[in-house]
C-alpha cells in the first residue's frame, strides 16, 4: 500500500504540474483531459459510478478500463459523449460507438449525464494508474516486522537460572567444607533420630486411610462425571471446510447482516446454509479481495482468499472470463458444525424473529471468527439456563397480550421469563 | 399347528443310510488340524508370542478401536446451488392436487418438505365431497416404493424410450387392430386426447376397464339418463336412508359419502336421519345403521322389490318388520327419503333409480364420473386377442392379468398380440406378460385434470421430480401422435380454451365449470337391461358370496404399501389378511368353528391371544379357492364374504404378499355370486387381529349410547349420568374436586387443548389412522408382531359388538347379575357376554392417548420421561425414557406403545423405514423412535407448536380453527374436533359443554383432555 500511496502522490505531483502548465499554456475553459484529472478524486468517483460494471485491469460486465484514454487515442470529446450517453452515440450511428457496443455483447451502459468534465477527467486520470507491482502475484510487499529493541525475557530467565545453579553449587561446597572442618576438629555432629516415616504412620492410621480413600473416590467420581458430561459436547468444534469462508471478513469487516445470508433463520427452524446464488449476489463482481486482505490472509491464516473465491466459482459454475454461468455446478459439501440430536427440536425463527435474540448470543463472536466454530456447548442445561434467565419479548406482540397479563399476575412479576411461559416443559422441544 | 410330516434332505436320509447318521454326528466333515500345531511342541516353544502377549494385543486393539469410535461422525450439509424461491428449508409447502388412480378419486393438498411430498391433506375448496380416505392418505408412501418399474423395458431387457416408440409406431401404422385398455381417468383432457388419437389412427379403439367396477349401476344410469356415469347422493339431506346391499360408507359407487352421511347423523333440533340396512356382509354402513337386517343377496332382491312395489313376496321372515317399517317411513319422508342398492343386476339398479326419482338426495344432473368400465367390451377384447385379431394392446393403469376373473384367458391372449405395452407403475402381473413396459409416474409426479363430479374439475400437479425414468401415458399418446406438445401444455390449452384460468385452477386445485359436461346419448343396446345373471346365478342352493373391498386395500392397487397392509379392518380388526367371513351358525354347521379354548384340539386363540381360523375351500362356478374363515357376527346365514385386492405376488415385496386373490370369483364383473360350495380343508390359519375382545360386557362408561327418543325427552342425567363415588356415605360426582386424589392444576391460562370425538359422526373409516401414521412416523411392525399385540398404532378405532340385540340389553343383563352361579350368575353370565350376538349392534370408538389432566402414567415413571404440559398435552420425552413400561401398565386406556425393536433401518422389519426411498416419507419434525422407548399420541404437539409459532411471528391472536391434529384434519365427517377450550368461542369449547359430552372411563377420575359425545341411535323400542 505504501508504494501505491507513493505512486499516487507522485502522480499527483505530475498531474498538478501538468495542470499548472496547462492552466498557463492553453485556454482556461474546462475540458476533459486525463492529464488534468485528480486520480484520487477519480478513484472515489469510479467506485460510486463505474465499479458496479467495470474493473481497471479485468473485464467484468463491461471491459477493463485501464488505459482507456490511450485506447481511444485521447479522443476526449468522444469519451465524454460515450460516458454521458452511450446509447445516443450508438443511435446516431457513430461507427466507433457501434463497434464498442457490438464487441461487448450489446450490453447497454448506463448514462452518466450528471458527471461534469472535471469528474470525467478525474475518472480518466484514475484509469491511467498502472497496476501496482510488488509481490510476485501483484500484491505489495508487506511491511517488515520491526525487531523490538532490548533483551528478551528468555535471556533474563536463563541468566537467573544460572545464578540459582551457582548458588546451589556454592552452598554445597560450603556445607562440605564445614563438615570437613568438623571432622578435623573432632566435633561429632549428632545424627537426627530416625523417626517413623510419615507414610508408615499414615498406613497405620486406619481412620485416615478410610477418609482419604473416600475423598479420593469422591474426587475421581467428580472428575469422571465431568469428563463423561463432555462426551458428545463439541464446543469449539471448528472443522476444515471445503471452502475457507471467513466470517471475520464478511460479518466483521464488511458488516454484512447475518440474516442476509442465513435468511431462513427468520422464518424457519433452520438458519439455513446460504445457497451459492446468495454468494454470487456479491461475488459476481468481487472476484478477488483487496490486496491488504489478501496479504493478511496469507500471513496470518495461510489462506489465499482469491483461490477460495475461485473455488466458489467452480462450485457455482461461473466463468469469470465470459462473465457467464456455464451450468456445470458442483454443490459444496459443507461440514455441519452445530449438530443438535434428532430428538431435540430447535426453531431459529422462534428465537430470532419472535424473541429477538442476537445470533451472537448462542453462536459467539462470529464476526471475529476466521474459521467458524461451535461457541456454545448446546447442552440441555445450557438451553434451560437461558430460558430461566431470559425475559419473553412481549412488547408489540399481540399474541402475548392476554397470556402475559394472566401469567404475570399469577407469578407476581412484571416480566415473565421464558421458563415461566412454559419454556421448560419437556414436550416443547422433545416430540 | 403341530405337524407329523417328516422332512428329509436326501433319499439316503429317508432310507436310513448309516452314513447319514455318521455325518450327522460330525459337525465338521474334515478334522480341524489343531493337533498339528498344538502337538508340535517345538514350534510352540519357539513361538515369539506368548499367551500374555496375545491377550495384551487383543486388549490394546479393542481399546484403540473403541477410543477411535468415540469421535463423532462428520455430518455434511449441502445447500442448493440456486435455491428455488418457494422453498425454505424447514418450512412445509402445500400444493393442491388430485388423485385419480382408477379406484380412488379425491381433491387433496400435498404437504412437501424440501421438495418431497410427505403427507396428504383434504382440499377444503373441493365441493364434490370426495374426502381423502385411508388409501389416499397412504398413497404418498406408494410413491416411495422401491418395487416400482424404474425404466422402460422390452421383453425384460432395459431399452430406451425411442425403442418403445419405434415398436409402437410400427404397429400403429400397420393398420392392424390396436386397442387402448385403460382405467377410468375421468379426465376431460385425456378423454379429448384419446378421441384425437382414435381419430388420427382409425385402427385404434378404446376400452375402459375398472378392476372393481359398477357395471350394473353404470348400465342402468346410462340407459335411463344417457350418460355412462354414476348417480351422486347427498346423504346430508336424507331423513330416511334405505340401503339394500349397498355399502355406501365403504367403496360403493366409488365411496366418499361419509361426510354427507355423518352430517345427517348428528342430532340437531331433535332430529337425525334414520338408516335401514339390508345386507349380507357386516359392512361399515351396516355397522352405522339404526336398523340392520342380515339377508343374503337373493333375499335382498325381494326386499328391493318390496320397497318398489310393496309386495312382500320372498321377503324373509326376519326382515319383514324392518321392510314394512322402511316402506312406511320412506313414504312419510317423501323427497327426503332415498333407496340405494348394491345389487349386481341392471333391473335392480334401475328400480332404485326409479324409486329415487323424486328424491332430493340423489343428483342425476351432475353425476360422478369415477367409473366408466364395461366388462362386456373387455370380454370381447379377450376373445379378439385369443383369436389373434389384435395387433397391439396398450394398457394404462390396469392390471387385468390380476383383476380379471378370466385372467388366464387374458394372459394367453396377450401372448398372441404382437406388441403389448403396459403403461404401468410397476412390473405387475400384466406388465411382466406384456412385450413392453412403459413405466408411468405416480400421480404425485404427474400432471392431470380430473372431473370427479360433473361440473367440478380438479387439477393434478407434480410435487416432486419423477423418481424414476418414467413417462405419463398421456405424454406417450402425444408422442405417438407425432405431437411435440407435452401433456402439461395440452391440459393448459384444454382449460384455457374452456375459458378457465389455468393458474388459478392449479393454485386452488379445483375449478367449477360446465365446459366438460358429457354429451347425453341414447344407448340402444337393449340386451343390457335384461336380468341375465339373476335368475340363474342364485339357483341350486349353496352359499351366496358377496365380494367386497376393504377400507385398507381397496382394489389391491396399493398392495405393496405397508401402512395399508397393517391398517386394521374397521369391522374384523384384522391386519395383513383377507378371509372368508361367515356366520357362527354356518361355521358350526360346516365344521369351521373353533372353540374358545380346548385342550386337545386347535383352539380359537393361541396362548399369546392370537386369533386362529380354520381353512375352507370355496368353489364358485367351478373356480376353487382356499381361504381362512373368520366368523363374523352379523353375517347373513347362508352367505359368505371375501375381500378382493389381496393375493398379489408379482413385483410385491415378500412381506406384503398376503391373503388370497378373490378376483377369479368375480365372474361377469358381479360382486355377488350364488351356488357357492364350502368345504373344510385341513389346517389352521393364524390371523393378526388388533382387538381380541369383541364386546363391551355391559360397561356403559366406555361407549355411552342412547336412543333418539330418550335423548329428546329425558334429562341428561338419565342417559349421560356422571358416575358417582361415595365419600363419608355421601354420593359425589366423580368429577367433583371433593373426591379427587389429585391437586388441581390451574388450567385457565394460555391454551388448553381438547379433542372432541363425536361417536355419532364417526363411521369408522380409518382415514385418521393412516394420517396419524404419516404425520407421526409411526412404524410398521409386521404381521407376526401384530399377532403378539405389539402393534404401534397411536390411534385405534375400537369396534364393539353387543352381546344382546342392543348395547342397552347388555347393560341391563349385567345389572341383573346376582350371585356367582345360577341363572343370573355372573360367572356364566360374563362368559356369555363375551360372545357377540348373531346380529349385534356395532359401535366405533377412536381411542388415542386421552391426555389426562390427572395422568396415571406420569406418576409411575421412575425417570420423569412423561410429564404434563400447561397446554393440556401429556408429553413423552423419548430421550429420557428407559423403557420400564410402568406407564403402559398404569394407563387405563392402553394407548401407550412400546418399541420392542428398532423398527427403522432394521432388516428384520423390512418395510418403508428400511430403505432410503421409503424413508423419504418421514416427517422431519417428529423424532423417529428407537428401540426400548415408550411412545404414544402427542396430540400432534408439532402441529400445535407450529400454529403458535406462526401466530407469534405475525404478532396476532390465534383464531378458532387454526389448531389441528393430523386426525382432526383427516376426518371429513366431522367426528374429530380439535381446539383450545380456553377460547370460549371455539367449536371444541361448545362441544365440551354439550349434554352428550362424557369422558372415557370417567369413574377413574383421570380428567382426560379427550372427550366423547354420547352415541345417539335413531332406533325405536323393540
Amino acid at each position: 500500500m505504501i508504494q501505491v500511496n507513493r505512486r499516487n502522490s507522485f502522480s499527483r505531483i505530475i498531474t498538478l504540474c501538468a495542470a499548472f502548465l496547462l492552466a498557463f499554456s492553453s485556454s482556461l475553459f474546462a475540458q476533459i483531459d486525463a492529464a488534468s484529472g485528480d486520480a484520487d478524486a477519480g478513484k472515489a468517483l469510479f467506485k460510486t459510478n463505474c465499479a458496479a460494471c467495470h474493473k481497471l485491469y479485468k473485464p467484468m460486465t463491461g471491459p477493463a478500463l485501464f488505459d482507456v484514454v490511450e485506447k481511444y487515442e485521447e479522443d476526449y470529446e468522444w469519451l465524454g459523449k460515450w460516458i454521458r450517453n452511450s446509447q445516443e452515440l450508438i443511435k446516431a450511428g457513430d461507427a466507433r460507438a457501434v463497434k464498442v457496443y457490438e464487441e461487448n455483447g450489446q450490453k447497454v451502459m448506463n448514462s452518466f449525464s450528471a458527471l461534469t468534465d472535471a469528474d470525467i477527467s478525474n475518472i480518466l486520470a484514475y484509469t491511467n494508474v498502472p497496476v501496482t507491482t510488488g509481490g510476485p502475484d501483484g500484491t505489495p510487499n508487506p511491511n517488515p516486522v520491526p525487531v523490538e529493541p532490548g533483551v528478551s525475557n528468555e535471556i533474563i530467565l536463563s541468566i537467573l537460572g544460572l545464578v540459582l545453579l551457582l548458588l546451589v553449587a556454592v552452598l554445597f561446597i560450603v556445607n562440605n567444607t564445614l563438615k570437613k572442618f568438623a571432622e578435623a576438629q573432632g566435633i561429632v555432629v549428632e545424627e537426627e533420630k530416625t523417626r517413623k516415616p510419615i507414610w508408615k504412620a499414615f498406613v497405620e492410621n486406619q481412620f485416615l486411610v478410610l477418609v482419604s480413600v473416600i475423598f479420593l473416590l469422591l474426587g475421581s467420581a467428580y472428575f469422571a462425571y465431568g469428563w463423561m458430561s463432555q462426551v458428545g459436547v463439541d464446543q469449539g468444534y471448528a472443522p476444515v471446510q471445503p471452502i475457507h469462508y471467513s466470517h471475520r471478513i464478511h460479518a466483521g469487516d464488511n458488516a454484512i447482516d447475518c440474516k442476509y445470508c442465513h435468511s431462513s433463520a427468520r422464518v424457519s427452524k433452520h438458519s439455513g446454509i446460504p445457497s451459492l446464488n446468495i454468494c454470487m449476489n456479491c461475488h459476481k463482481s468481487i472476484g478477488e479481495v483487496a490486496a491488504e486482505t489478501q496479504a493478511e490472509g496469507k500471513n496470518e491464516y495461510g489462506v489465499d482468499y482469491n483461490k477460495e473465491i475461485q473455488k466458489l466459482y467452480t462450485a457455482v459454475g461461473w466463468d469469470e472470463a465470459s462473465q457467464a454461468y456455464t451450468g456445470e455446478t458442483k454443490p459444496v459439501e459443507w461440514i455441519r458444525i452445530h449438530n443438535l440430536p434428532d430428538f431435540a427440536y430447535f426453531n431459529h425463527s422462534q428465537h430470532v424473529s419472535v424473541a429477538g435474540v442476537e445470533c451472537q448470543k448462542c453462536h459467539g463472536p462470529v464476526e471475529e471468527m476466521e474459521i467458524m466454530e461451535q461457541h456454545s456447548p448446546l447442552t440441555m442445561g445450557w438451553c434451560i439456563n437461558c430460558h430461566r434467565e431470559t425475559n419473553v419479548k412481549v412488547e408489540g406482540n399481540e399474541y402475548y397480550t392476554k397470556i402475559h397479563e394472566q401469567l404475570s399476575k399469577k407469578y407476581g412479576v412484571d416480566k415473565l421469563t421464558a421458563a415461566q411461559m412454559g419454556g421448560l416443559e419437556c414436550g416443547k422441544c422433545h416430540y | 399347528m403341530s405337524s407329523n410330516k417328516k422332512y428329509w434332505k436326501s433319499v439316503d436320509e429317508l432310507n436310513g443310510n448309516p452314513l447319514v447318521e455318521t455325518l450327522r454326528q460330525n459337525e465338521f466333515v474334515e478334522e480341524i488340524p489343531t493337533d498339528e500345531f498344538l502337538g508340535d511342541k517345538e514350534t510352540l516353544e519357539t513361538s515369539q508370542t506368548t499367551r500374555r502377549d496375545f491377550l495384551k494385543y487383543v486388549g490394546f486393539t479393542t481399546a484403540a478401536a473403541s477410543l477411535a469410535a468415540c469421535e463423532g461422525p462428520v455430518k455434511k450439509s449441502i445447500p442448493y446451488v440456486v435455491q428455488p424461491e418457494q422453498i425454505v428449508p424447514g418450512v412445509a409447502d402445500y400444493y393442491a392436487s388430485t388423485i385419480a388412480d382408477g379406484f380412488d378419486f379425491a381433491s387433496i393438498l400435498v404437504k412437501t418438505r424440501e421438495g418431497r411430498p410427505i403427507k396428504i391433506e383434504n382440499n377444503k375448496l373441493a365441493k364434490a365431497g370426495y374426502g381423502a380416505n385411508a388409501r389416499v392418505h397412504a398413497s404418498v408412501l406408494s410413491m416411495y416404493d422401491q418395487n416400482r418399474a424404474q425404466g422402460p423395458t422390452a421383453s425384460g431387457e432395459a431399452v430406451t424410450w425411442s425403442d418403445i416408440d419405434a415398436g409402437v409406431m410400427a404397429q400403429l401404422n400397420s393398420g392392424k387392430q390396436v386397442v387402448l385398455l385403460t382405467q377410468t381417468f375421468a379426465s376431460p383432457s385425456t378423454d379429448k386426447l384419446i378421441a384425437e388419437f382414435v381419430e388420427k389412427y382409425p385402427n385404434v379403439s378404446h376400452v375402459a376397464y375398472d378392476a372393481v367396477g359398477e357395471q350394473f349401476a353404470l348400465d342402468a344410469f346410462e340407459v335411463k339418463y344417457g350418460v355412462r356415469a354414476l348417480a351422486d347422493y347427498d346423504f346430508s339431506k336424507a331423513e330416511v336412508i334405505v340401503s339394500v346391499g349397498a355399502d355406501f360408507l365403504g367403496d360403493w359407487n366409488g365411496g366418499g359419502y361419509d361426510a354427507g352421511y355423518a352430517k345427517g347423523r348428528i342430532p340437531t333440533d331433535g332430529k337425525m336421519s334414520r338408516h335401514f340396512q339390508f345386507e349380507a356382509n357386516m359392512s361399515l354402513s351396516g355397522a352405522n345403521a339404526d336398523v340392520r337386517v342380515p339377508v343374503t343377496p337373493s333375499q335382498q332382491k325381494a326386499i328391493l322389490n318390496a320397497l318398489s312395489t310393496g309386495s312382500m313376496s320372498g321377503v324373509p321372515e326376519n326382515a319383514k318388520k324392518a321392510v314394512s317399517a322402511a316402506i312406511s317411513e320412506l313414504r312419510a319422508a317423501g323427497s327426503k327419503g332415498v333407496v340405494v342398492t348394491g345389487l349386481q343386476d341392471v333391473p335392480s339398479q334401475t328400480k332404485a333409480l326409479e324409486i329415487n326419482a323424486n328424491s332430493e338426495v340423489i343428483d342425476v344432473a351432475a353425476p360422478r364420473m369415477t367409473r366408466s368400465g364395461d366388462i362386456r367390451k373387455v370380454n370381447q377384447l379377450v376373445k379378439d386377442m385369443n383369436a389373434g385379431k389384435v395387433g397391439m394392446l396398450v394398457m394404462a393403469g390396469v392390471n387385468p392379468s390380476y383383476t380379471l376373473p378370466n385372467a388366464e384367458a387374458f394372459t394367453s391372449g396377450l401372448a398372441k398380440v404382437a406388441v403389448s405395452v403396459a403403461c404401468s407403475m410397476r412390473a405387475d402381473e400384466t406388465a411382466t406378460a406384456a412385450t413392453h413396459i412403459a413405466p408411468t409416474p405416480h400421480y404425485l409426479e404427474a400432471w392431470g385434470d380430473v372431473q370427479i363430479k360433473q361440473g367440478e374439475v380438479s387439477v393434478t400437479q407434480p410435487t416432486i421430480r419423477p423418481l424414476f425414468d418414467t413417462r405419463q401415458f398421456q405424454d406417450s399418446l402425444l408422442k405417438w401422435m407425432g405431437s411435440d406438445q407435452s401433456y402439461y401444455d395440452y391440459i393448459k390449452t384444454t382449460m384455457t380454451n374452456a375459458g378457465i384460468s389455468f393458474n388459478k385452477a392449479v393454485h386452488d386445485g379445483v375449478v367449477m365449470t360446465d365446459a366438460f359436461a358429457k354429451a347425453v346419448s341414447t344407448n340402444t343396446d337393449t340386451s343390457i337391461t335384461e336380468d341375465a345373471g339373476a335368475s340363474t346365478t342364485f339357483q341350486g342352493g349353496g352359499f351366496e358370496l358377496t365380494l367386497y373391498t376393504k377400507t385398507s386395500m381397496g382394489d389391491g392397487n396399493q398392495a405393496n404399501n405397508p401402512w395399508l397392509q397393517e391398517m386394521p379392518d374397521p369391522i374384523t380388526r384384522a391386519t395383513w389378511d383377507n378371509y372368508i367371513t361367515m356366520s357362527e351358525a354356518d361355521a358350526k354347521d360346516k365344521d369351521l368353528w373353533l372353540d374358545r379354548s380346548t385342550f386337545f384340539t386347535e383352539a380359537r386363540h393361541d396362548a399369546n391371544g392370537g386369533l386362529n381360523g380354520k381353512l375352507a375351500k370355496i368353489t364358485v362356478n367351478g373356480v376353487p379357492l382356499i381361504a381362512p374363515v373368520m366368523v363374523q357376527p352379523g353375517q347373513a346365514k347362508g352367505s359368505i364374504g371375501l375381500a378382493v385386492g389381496y393375493g398379489r405376488t408379482t413385483s410385491i415385496q415378500e412381506e406384503m404378499q398376503t391373503g388370497v386373490n378373490a378376483y377369479p370369483l368375480m365372474l361377469n364383473g358381479s360382486m355377488t355370486q350364488g351356488g357357492v360350495s364350502v368345504e373344510k380343508v385341513d389346517g389352521v390359519h393364524e390371523f393378526a387381529v388388533i382387538q381380541l375382545h369383541n364386546t363391551l360386557m355391559g360397561r356403559g362408561d366406555i361407549v355411552k349410547e342412547t336412543r333418539l327418543e330418550i335423548f329428546n325427552t329425558k334429562d341428561k342425567n338419565h342417559w349421560n349420568k356422571v358416575p358417582q363415588v361415595s365419600k363419608d356415605h355421601q354420593e359425589y360426582d366423580v368429577t367433583s374436586p371433593d373426591v379427587d386424589l389429585w391437586d388441581e392444576f390451574d388450567r385457565s391460562i394460555g391454551h388448553h387443548f381438547n379433542l372432541g370425538i363425536d361417536l355419532n359422526a364417526c363411521t369408522g373409516c380409518g382415514a385418521c389412522v393412516i394420517a396419524c401414521h404419516a404425520e407421526n412416523n409411526v412404524p410398521v411392525v409386521g404381521k407376526s408382531e401384530v399377532r403378539r399385540s405389539r402393534d404401534m398404532h397411536w390411534l385405534r378405532i375400537d369396534r364393539y359388538y353387543s352381546s344382546q340385540d342392543t348395547f342397552d340389553g347388555d347393560n341391563k343383563k349385567k345389572d341383573g347379575f346376582s350371585g356367582l352361579s345360577g341363572d343370573n350368575g355372573s360367572l356364566g353370565g360374563f362368559g356369555e357376554m363375551e360372545d357377540p350376538a348373531a346380529n349385534p349392534q356395532v359401535a366405533f370408538q377412536p381411542v388415542m392417548c386421552q391426555h389426562c389432566n390427572h395422568a396415571p402414567c406420569e406418576t409411575v415413571c421412575p425417570v420423569a420421561a412423561t410429564s404434563h404440559g400447561r397446554q393440556g398435552q401429556n408429553h413423552m420425552a423419548y430421550n429420557r425414557c428407559v423403557g420400564t413400561r410402568y406407564c403402559a401398565n398404569n394407563c387405563p386406556y392402553k394407548v401407550r406403545r412400546f418399541n420392542w425393536f428398532l423398527y427403522n433401518g432394521n432388516d428384520e422389519f423390512d418395510y418403508h423405514m428400511n430403505n432410503d426411498l421409503g424413508r423419504m416419507v418421514i416427517n422431519p419434525d417428529v423424532t423417529v423412535r428407537s428401540r426400548g422407548v415408550m411412545e404414544k399420541c402427542s396430540m400432534c404437539m408439532q402441529m400445535t407448536q407450529k400454529t403458535i409459532l406462526d401466530a407469534k411471528r405475525d404478532g396476532r391472536v390465534i383464531k378458532d380453527g387454526e389448531f389441528a391434529t393430523a386426525c382432526s384434519n383427516a376426518c371429513t365427517s366431522g367426528a374429530l374436533t380439535f381446539g383450545d377450550v380456553n377460547d370460549k368461542d371455539s367449536d371444541v369449547y361448545h362441544q365440551s359443554q354439550d349434554d352428550r359430552m362424557y369422558h372415557l372411563l370417567e369413574s377413574v377420575g383421570t380428567k382426560p383432555n379427550v372427550f366423547y359425545q354420547t352415541k345417539v341411535r335413531n332406533t325405536k323400542e323393540a
